[in-house]
């Protein structure tokens, strides 16, 4: 077999090298580089350090204010002004303030990725951008201030995972209970330094918005990259974004794996993922009585167009729990804007949701969601580590949007097709 | 390089290594590095000690603060099962030095003096006198780790 994986062929490409091969260390050319405010304080400082005066390319790099937005202490509000004035000695010429949203969201749908290209950024979810068939992965701080300065980075190529998905979901089951069932079966190390590529006809009839899941989630698996396949869903969603040729790299036929796996997902029902750990995970129906003090539905990963219109459904004409909140946080401002339109904000608040502006806030414990000691939270996000959202006497269990929008009416983790 | 070694379990996090409100802008509060799991780790360690874990350590968010508050509470290496990939490259970029050594815990106990040879990757149980074979840093990039990290790296080759 001598084919090339996508992860391969984009950094054969991203090297100028006719080809590369797992295991090979290479330096890269990076085509968007991303850094997000809890970074760009410490970026700003190495950058100096290193005593370069320019950036690399202004138009190559996106910053984006969106893990304390708004800021809600001095320290916070006082770093962001240092990164404005950084934005403005520089030049670059991709700036996001407060309220546009989560950077993993923003950079589609500004038309800062495209298929075929290497994206960085400070944030471990930069994974998500292989839905547009780019290669995304997260670097530190050290690491981008180099990237800033240079354009360039090293990666060793990583080994490719591949799953073959079969069958159609059961009725509100779907993208998020299947990466969950992927956590919980072979864990969140089984990815490490590897590149996963889903494929199958459930990821093909997916609206993007549910694909992006498993690029996303990627690196709760340990992944450096995940990719979904490239085809017209995504072509349209892209040259409706940007005039800047490029070439798409999907894997080859013949392309080498070190591993397949294939799953049906008819069998896939609900699933929860307990805390700490995110590959703690059972079905729906084993904890189904854990009383709720917050329901989130937010972040990169599930603060998307469908999981709100998913949410409002499950919501239409009904009050979640007393006592108990609902915190929803549209993924960026776009997103809220068509929801707006679309009648779905109005839904959700008038059930009795709180929808917070577009940030990642509760889901990275900034904000917008906080809980305190006792308390449990069931999170439509990446996330459930101790401490993530709050207090380290608190609880995070993670699951689907359907299931957090049919928990937040019972006050309890509901299976939603007990529920509807 | 030696220290006395501190073990950790399986999968710790970024939030678990330092909670994520104990970082504002460049300013990083070390002091309370692994505070949900080990409150008090930073008082209580001498300059030089080590860290030895489980698999996957370092994993969750990219932040850089997390090693960064390793290496300021005097924490002088992090040997582990495993890394999450961005810790790995963050330490490498900081100056900490990583080392993988598979069931490392089965091998250090709480308080163990243990030796580390960088170049070799060899792991020596001073208090046991058993010696545990891990992985030295890829030679490729073992030229950053020598400069003192990536910064340092760059201003000697940048001309």
């Amino acid at each position: 077999m001598n084919g090339h994986t996508t992860a391969e062929k984009i950094l054969a490409n991203s090297a100028d090298l006719e080809e590369v091969w797992p295991g090979d260390h290479i330096i890269c050319k990076v085509d968007m580089a991303m850094a997000h405010d809890m970074g760009t304080p410490s970026i700003i400082e190495y950058f100096k350090e290193m005593g370069v005066e320019n950036v690399w390319d202004t138009s190559k790099i996106v910053c984006v204010m969106d893990h304390i937005a708004p800021s809600h202490h001095v320290a916070d509000a006082d770093s962001k002004v240092s990164i404005r004035k950084f934005i403005q000695e520089t030049g670059i010429q991709n700036f996001y303030d407060v309220g546009s949203g989560i950077s993993h969201n923003i950079l589609p749908e500004y038309g800062h990725v495209r298929p075929g290209e290497l994206v960085v950024g400070t944030d471990s979810h930069t994974t998500s951008h292989g839905t547009f068939g780019a290669a995304g992965t997260g670097l530190g701080y050290t690491e981008m201030a180099y990237v800033l300065a240079t354009g360039e980075t090293w990666l060793r190529v990583p080994e490719t995972i591949k799953f073959e998905f079969r069958g159609e979901f059961s009725k509100w089951v779907g993208a998020k209970d299947l990466i969950l069932h992927i956590a919980g079966e072979y864990g969140t190390d089984f990815g490490q330094y590897k590149s996963i590529e889903y494929t199958g006809d459930p990821i093909n009839s997916m609206e993007l918005d549910d694909r992006f899941m498993f690029p996303n989630m990627s690196v709760e698996l340990g992944a450096k990259f995940g990719f979904t396949p490239v085809d017209s869903k995504v072509t349209d969603y892209i040259d409706k974004r940007t005039d800047t040729p490029y070439k798409s790299r999907d894997a080859d036929i013949d392309a080498s794996y070190s591993e397949i796996y294939q799953m049906d997902v008819s069998s896939i029902s609900p699933k929860i993922s307990i805390p700490h750990k995110v590959d703690n995970v059972v079905d729906v129906e084993d904890v189904e009585n854990i009383k709720l003090d917050q329901v989130f539905i937010g972040s990169c990963t599930n603060g998307k167009f469908q999981d709100l219109k998913i949410a409002a459904e499950i919501l239409n004409g009904k009050q979640i729990a007393k006592g108990m909140r609902l915190i929803v946080t549209p993924a960026s401002r776009a997103i809220y804007s068509r929801a707006l339109k679309n009648g779905i904000i109005d839904v959700l608040t008038d059930s009795g949701a709180v929808v917070t502006n577009s940030t990642c806030g509760a889901c990275v414990g900034r904000g917008m969601g906080i809980i305190g000691e006792g308390e449990v939270c069931l999170a439509a996000m990446n996330r459930n580590f101790r401490g993530r959202m709050g207090s380290y006497e608190s609880e995070i269990y993670l699951s689907s949007v359907a299931t957090a929008a049919a928990s937040s009416i019972t006050g309890m983790i509901t299976d939603p097709r007990r529920k509807l | 390089m030696k220290g006395i070694a501190h073990i950790f379990g399986e999968d710790i996090s970024t939030d678990v290594i330092l909670p994520t409100d104990y970082t504002h802008g460049s300013t990083i509060d070390y002091k309370h590095v692994f505070d949900p799991v080990r409150p008090g780790f930073a008082d209580e360690i001498e300059r030089g000690d080590m860290v030895v874990a489980g698999k996957n350590f370092g994993c969750g968010s990219s932040r850089e603060s997390a090693p960064i508050a390793i290496q300021l509470s005097g924490v002088s290496a992090v040997v582990a099962e495993s890394f999450s990939r961005i810790f790995y490259r963050n330490a490498i970029a900081i100056g900490l030095p990583v080392i993988t050594a598979k069931r490392i815990t089965d091998f250090v106990s709480e308080g163990n003096e243990i030796e580390i040879n960088l170049d070799t990757g060899v792991i020596l149980n001073n208090t046991t006198g058993v010696e545990i074979e891990g992985e030295s840093m890829p030679r490729e990039i073992q030229s950053i780790f020598e400069a003192g990290g990536l910064i340092k790296h760059y201003k000697l080759n940048k001309d």
